[in-house]
């Protein structure tokens, strides 16, 4: 089996026009893969680009150079230099990412939020909320709140919205972007659980933790950002 | 997934006298795709989907239609009757004021049903139940099916034009600002119910708005237009969370944070 995901010598720079356009390098590179069934931490001090490096494997940050190589459905495709919609095409079945915040879509019930991204790849509606419900019970969200519209959770409440739907599907690389940051001990167990769950089905996991505890139980690496810092780079 | 892109658009320019509407625009729209364009007043956002939607002729360029039958037509080459038809049964257009896509005297079921008949449909029982499920799957109440879209309040008006386009299950819909001019919970409720449509349907869409907002929760991918150019174009959230130029900057920063 290819490797998941292999990132090679990528860079990144923010040129911000309204700021006379100022140039501001963030990382340069950046080098590294993941094998099945790994999970990678990435790890160093705030602002040295952690979250810039994810949102790139997800193609929602441009990349200045460099390749991101990830294999869906057997085949090799840069994410990169990749056409928006193969980059839908693989998010759609091979690359998920559980942010930070939810996204919340007005009108719509916190259990077809978790749900859809099951139904796009096919599965009929029924099957994916059994799911859905499945994963939300696991994390504890009380039972009032499935049919309702998460605008109104706590931060919480909307985090476990969010993992469980990151959760819902056999992706094969998956991004966490502090999954747990603002949820108790109880709910931080349920998802380092989730975690193994993933490792143990092959499942590439690249994520950010600020929770020592959860970053020592769910880590098989830890990669040190700051070694792809643009000025050391440049030094 | 269709590998045959459904619209083909090739160097569009569109010249009113020596002004400009909008000038070399070229892509490529898949099924299943929504295309947000974007940009202030005057960019060339609505000539473009004029020239799209042959509501315009562009002054150079081509435009392209993936027919049922498999070929490709040349939209500016099409017979004025032949082209009608397509407007009619393949595509949708959404205006922004409902009140340009609507038959305001005649009642709503009426309205919806009339495109049914465009396409060859005779049976008033068929016709009556069509209309009546299409009111219900945009939430308005069958028992309004009578009343002329006069009485309906901006939203209803807005949603009725919806389901006039959708009925006769359109691969290509263009929409002009739909929730221009509708209140914020109105809107809501709308982009929801355009979002679901455009989901169940596997629509394609070319979706002209001011609010990136609406082009974040309805599109795929997003063209950013100024002075009639395009300025920037990719994926939306990478346009929205990684904007490149100036302009785009400028739009993006200009949010207001609620």
């Amino acid at each position: 089996m290819a490797t998941p995901l292999v990132v090679s010598e990528v860079a990144k720079s923010f040129t911000m026009h309204l700021r006379d356009g100022v140039r501001r390098p963030v990382v340069a590179n950046v080098s590294f893969s993941v094998k099945a069934g790994e999970c990678v931490v990435l790890g160093g001090p705030s602002g040295v680009g952690k979250s810039s490096i994810l949102k790139m494997l997800y193609g929602n940050y441009g990349v200045d150079e460099g390749q991101i190589l990830m294999d869906h459905d057997g085949k090799l495709v840069n994410l990169a230099t990749a056409e928006p919609r193969t980059v839908l095409e693989v998010r759609r079945t091979t690359l998920g990412y559980v942010s930070q915040f939810l996204r919340v879509v007005p009108r719509v019930s916190a259990l077809d939020i978790v749900a859809e991204p099951l139904q796009a790849r096919g599965t009929p509606i029924e099957e994916a909320r059994a799911h859905a419900a499945e994963l939300l019970s696991k994390l504890n969200l009380p039972r009032e709140l499935w049919s309702l519209p998460p605008a109104t959770f706590s931060g919480g409440e909307q985090q476990r919205v969010n993992i469980a739907r990151g959760f819902i599907t056999d992706h094969r690389i998956l991004l966490l972007d502090e999954p747990t940051a603002s949820l108790d001990a109880k709910n931080r167990a349920v998802v380092v659980e989730l975690i193994a769950e993933k490792k143990a089905k092959g499942t590439a996991l690249i994520g950010i933790f600020h929770d020592e505890e959860v970053r020592d139980a769910v880590a098989d690496r830890i990669l040190d950002v700051s070694a792809f810092s643009p000025r050391k780079a440049a030094a | 997934m269709s590998t045959l892109p459904l619209l083909k658009v090739n160097d569009v320019s569109k010249f009113y006298g020596s002004r400009i509407g909008c000038r070399n625009v070229s892509f490529e729209l898949y099924a299943g795709e929504v295309l947000a364009i974007v940009g202030e007043s005057g960019s060339g956002k609505t000539t473009l989907l004029s020239c799209l939607s042959t509501r315009l002729m562009p002054t150079s360029g081509i435009v392209e239609y993936h027919m049922r039958d498999g070929q490709y037509r040349d939209l500016a080459r099409m017979g004025e009757s032949e082209r009608r038809f397509l407007m009619r049964t393949d595509w949708g257009f959404v205006h922004q004021n409902p009140a340009d896509g609507l038959r305001m005297t005649v009642s709503a079921g009426a309205n919806v049903g009339e495109r049914l008949m465009a396409v060859g449909d005779r049976h008033y029982g068929n016709i009556r139940a069509t209309a009546s499920d299409w009111l219900e799957r945009v939430e308005i109440g069958v028992d309004r099916i009578d009343d002329q879209p006069r009485a309906f309040s901006g939203g209803m008006r807005q949603r009725l034009q919806i389901a006039r386009n959708l009925v006769t299950s359109p691969r290509l819909v263009f929409m002009d600002e739909p929730t221009g001019g509708l209140d914020v919970s109105v809107q809501a409720r709308l982009l929801d119910l355009v979002r679901g449509l455009v989901h169940d349907l596997g629509l394609a869409a070319v979706i002209v708005t001011h609010d990136l907002a609406v082009a974040r929760l309805l599109s795929h991918r997003m063209m950013v237009m100024k002075d009639g150019a395009v300025i920037e174009q990719g994926l939306t959230d990478r346009v929205l969370d990684d904007p490149r130029e100036p302009y785009t900057q400028l739009l993006v920063s200009s949010i207001l944070q609620v």
